[in-house]
């Protein structure tokens, strides 16, 4: 069932609302980061981006998404919540004992986790070995993983890490154009700005010099995060590159732009606050519905 | 045990092994750092070059990489220096190899002091150490050729990540093919009863020299460090009151820790380690570092008779 944008949209909408609340319950946790992503997930699991089965959640030919910028997973969670392949009964479990939805994303019983992630760098290294797998798989004989990609999420952070650039640096001469690394340009970290911390631009010209194709987008529109992947997909001899730009916790006023929320929940008053910016779109909508 | 023993390095175990199990094995595949000659990955990657990723001068991302390749089926073995791999890439071993389960081989070449001419930054002292505090990883230090390819061939079968160490010279060969291996079952391969010598790695063999001059001594092989044989350490020791560790390996946190934990919480009995004892190696000869780093065979005969 295809979704509109506008329909998208509202599915984004409903993910961050969530993911207010499973945040608000875990009283620890990341908070800009992933509402600033909730478009990239919503559009790839929601707009016949991703290939997957919510009832086979091992299936050989889905497609992978390694999220590598592990302290964003509520995002994640929220959205494997969403899309049936995660339980509704588990959001409210986030970081606590004997919960699956670990504190960072643990590769194992959790269905829709596909690598462990938290240290920053590790994830773009597993996505290409992933990539060169499925790539030595499509020569296989029968044929394994038919048409299978591998998604990355990293975030802009992370490309301080250097293990990123050798990971980057293998994707590119390996020439794993069935890879699509999504980079959330958010320009916040724990410490500040990233170009006060330590500055990774010029990222467009690094990721071109790296072999890649890269795009540049507003990372939280619905339709240009579409065009961007579908155009990944078209990509032959390169992987792609999707810088995104996006505003840290976006969606909730109070966090916008602000990278003192890179790492901190909000409290319940704060909590009840930014349901009620969703829900109104930023006091656009005076009946709450 | 052979009476004549020819001389072959434990890395040439691994090589042949390793191309054994690409022809047994497609799913089996290689990664190497830049040191695809002197690992001995060479002769696979000349046979299988589809299966055989260079990963340059970048050990975190290998083993990042081989950790993604397991997690889609394949079986990696990551092959560079034991202190470049885990040395360098701990973090990455620890995360996304074995807090994952993730199905990858790692092997350490060049390990222990007797790496020689390339001094201390060369000379691995203290990857069992590293590994053996890991959750789900099985520590393997063969100690001949033949234990070396047979420690490859089970860590292969084995579902789970595994560390196999050994060294850059030509040692004894002085196991047999017919030699039972086991990963987690210790060897006890001289039979005695006033003390126990229990070795790991090449130094077996003067372990084994050790008990023919000295009289009475059991020797036993720990080839696999983790998980630990407590069995049969735990009755050699209540027979013997008495135990020597050997190993090319600082002696905190190796064998000798190993074998120290296990004592201590079952039966305590005096201990001596036969082992680098909280220093840095330098450049040299084989076989001088070993005798001035106090791990030769004089060594040895030293401790069992204190």
């Amino acid at each position: 069932m295809t979704m509109t944008i506008l329909e998208l949209e509202l599915k984004a909408n409903e993910i961050r609302q969530d993911l207010i609340k499973m945040l608000v319950e875990a009283g620890s946790g990341h908070s800009a980061g992933p509402l600033d992503l909730a478009d990239i997930f919503t559009a790839l699991y929601f707009g016949d981006l991703l290939k997957y089965r919510p009832d086979d959640p091992r299936w050989e030919d889905r497609d992978r998404l390694v999220l590598s910028c592990g302290h964003t997973c509520p995002i994640l969670y929220t959205t494997l919540i969403h899309a049936g392949i995660l339980r509704q009964d588990e959001l409210l479990t986030l970081r606590k004992l004997g919960s699956r939805l670990q504190g960072h994303p643990h590769f194992g019983d959790t269905p829709g986790i596909e690598n462990t992630s938290g240290p920053l760098g590790q994830g773009m290294s597993v996505a290409v070995g992933m990539a060169i797998a499925l790539k030595m798989n499509e020569k296989a004989l029968p044929r394994l993983n038919r048409g299978a990609r591998v998604y990355v999420v990293g975030s802009d952070g992370e490309t301080q890490e250097g293990q990123t650039w050798e990971a980057l640096m293998m994707a590119g001469n390996r020439k794993l154009d069935n890879l699509t690394y999504i980079l959330d340009r958010n320009n916040i970290q724990i410490d500040g700005f990233t170009e006060k911390v330590q500055p990774v631009e010029p990222l467009y010209n690094k990721l071109k010099a790296f072999n890649f194709h890269v795009l540049e987008i507003d990372g939280n529109s619905m339709d240009q995060i579409i065009v961007a992947v579908k155009e990944s997909w078209q990509i032959k001899g390169k992987p792609t590159v999707i810088l995104a730009n996006t505003i840290p916790g976006k969606g909730v006023d109070l966090m916008t732009g602000k990278f003192e929320w890179h790492g901190k929940p909000p409290n319940k008053d704060q909590g009840e606050e930014a349901l009620k910016d969703l829900r109104t779109l930023g006091g656009r909508i005076i009946h709450e519905g | 045990m052979k009476d004549e023993v020819e001389i072959k390095a434990c890395r040439d175990g691994f090589g042949d092994a390793l191309l054994e199990l690409g022809e047994e094995n497609s799913n089996v595949v290689a990664l190497c750092a830049d040191l695809t000659e002197s690992t001995r990955v060479e002769k696979f990657a000349k046979k299988f070059p589809q299966r055989f990723i260079e990963c340059g001068v970048a050990e975190q991302n290998m083993m990042g990489v081989a950790a993604g390749l397991a997690l889609s089926g394949k079986i990696p073995f990551v092959a560079s220096y034991a202190t470049f791999s885990p040395g360098r890439n701990w973090d990455q071993l620890r995360v996304s190899v074995c807090y994952s389960k993730a199905n990858v081989k790692i092997i350490g070449a060049h390990a222990g002091i007797s790496v020689g001419a390339d001094g201390a930054t060369h000379q691995a002292l203290e990857d069992l150490a590293i590994t053996r505090v890991l959750p789900n990883l099985i520590v393997l230090s063969p100690c001949d050729y033949f234990e070396t390819f047979k420690a490859v061939k089970a860590a292969a079968s084995w579902d789970g990540p595994v560390y196999i160490r050994f060294g850059r010279e030509k040692t004894s060969v002085f196991t047999t093919t017919e030699t039972p291996f086991e990963i987690g079952k210790a060897n006890i391969l001289s039979s005695g009863n006033k003390v126990t010598i229990i070795g790991t790695g090449p130094l077996v063999y003067n372990c084994l020299q050790v008990a023919k001059e000295v009289e009475d001594c059991e020797v036993i092989n720990v080839h696999t460090l983790k998980p630990l044989d407590v069995g049969t350490i735990m009755s050699s020791a209540r027979k013997t009151g008495a135990v020597v560790t050997v190993e090319e390996h600082q002696i905190i946190g190796g064998l000798h820790g190993a074998i120290a934990e296990c004592l201590a919480q079952n039966f305590p009995v005096p201990i001596e380690a036969v082992g680098v004892d909280n220093t840095f190696g330098e450049s040299g000869k084989p076989e001088e570092l070993l005798r001035k780093y106090g791990i030769d065979s004089k060594a040895i005969v030293n401790a069992v008779k204190n």
